[in-house]
């Protein structure tokens, strides 16, 4: 398996990413208040917010660089707490 | 040899001792089972969100405030990450200051969530006086006791830096501290939007 030789991020992309997040916050926050946007809000706020997400998880806390088997037990809590969501709500039937 | 674009597969921050790495696995399981914990709580929250009984519901939520509060908490997470990386390079002095930056606007962010309680009891929504209320407070105050406790955990290493007392090598250090900073950053970035916009 390969190992380490590859350029790890720089100060100025972490300083490019707040950028994104703040301006990606900014958008979500005025989405609300957008009447033309109201069909569309939910699912455009849910992508807008799992985009920050998953920049902060590969950026931030360097997901994207580590080892794969960090990227394994995330997922593994990642998609055991979306069941457990779905699991949650379905019992009390409320999709 | 590694050709550009191979697939990477290596410790970001090595530090040569083997048990850096189970120490980096322990916190990347125990980030996974406290997904699993606000996955729960959150699940908890939509089931409620529209049992509101005679009290408040979401109308009372400020969002412009509450934006402020999460754009506090993500500049914290750039801050954290800034400090990781001057602790990584060896300057103690400059990854110090990063890191009384992101306590700081932690607590900025734990005054600003004391505050919205406040004022939302103030409104007439306590923790009793709905399952709307019950669920809302469980959620966003463990998530504010968890912000609590990242700030004793930055506040703690920069004690040991101070007293040169901090090794990478150590049970406690920047890298696992800061995972963690960011991890409750993105848990606040499902609350903000499941809690907050959607249901406004």
């Amino acid at each position: 398996m390969a190992t380490a030789t590859h350029a790890h991020p720089t100060a100025k992309t972490y300083w490019l990413i707040a950028l994104f997040l703040g301006i990606v916050t900014a958008i979500e926050v005025t989405v609300p208040y957008i009447d033309a946007l109201d069909p569309i809000r939910a699912v455009l706020l849910i992508l807008l917010g799992s985009a920050k997400f998953a920049v902060v998880v590969a950026v931030f806390m360097h997901l994207r660089y580590d080892l794969k088997a960090y990227r394994f037990y995330f997922l593994i809590g990642l998609a055991g707490a979306t069941v457990v969501f779905a699991v949650v709500l379905a019992s009390f039937r409320a999709f | 040899m590694v050709s550009e674009g191979a697939v990477v597969d290596h410790d970001f921050e090595d530090t040569g001792n083997p048990i850096h790495r189970v120490r980096k696995t322990a916190m990347w399981a125990f980030l996974g089972s406290e997904a699993f914990f606000f996955g729960a709580m959150i699940s908890t929250f939509l089931l409620y969100r529209n049992t509101i009984g005679d009290g408040p519901g979401a109308e009372i939520f400020n969002i412009p405030f509450t934006s402020a509060s999460s754009f506090v908490l993500l500049m914290s997470s750039l801050t954290m990450v800034l400090a990781d990386n001057s602790f990584q390079k060896g300057d103690q002095r400059q990854g110090r200051v990063w890191l009384i930056g992101t306590a700081l606007l932690g607590t900025t962010f734990l005054a600003g969530q004391i505050f919205e309680f406040t004022e939302f009891v103030h409104e007439g929504l306590t923790i009793s006086t709905s399952p709307f209320g019950s669920s809302f407070y469980m959620l966003t105050g463990f998530h504010g006791l968890h912000v609590a406790v990242g700030v004793l955990l930055l506040s703690m290493l920069v004690f040991f830096s101070l007293r040169g007392r901090y090794s990478p090598d150590g049970g406690m250090n920047v890298e696992l501290v800061a995972l963690y900073w960011h991890f409750v950053d993105i848990v606040w970035i499902v609350i903000f939007t499941v809690v907050y916009l959607l249901q406004i």
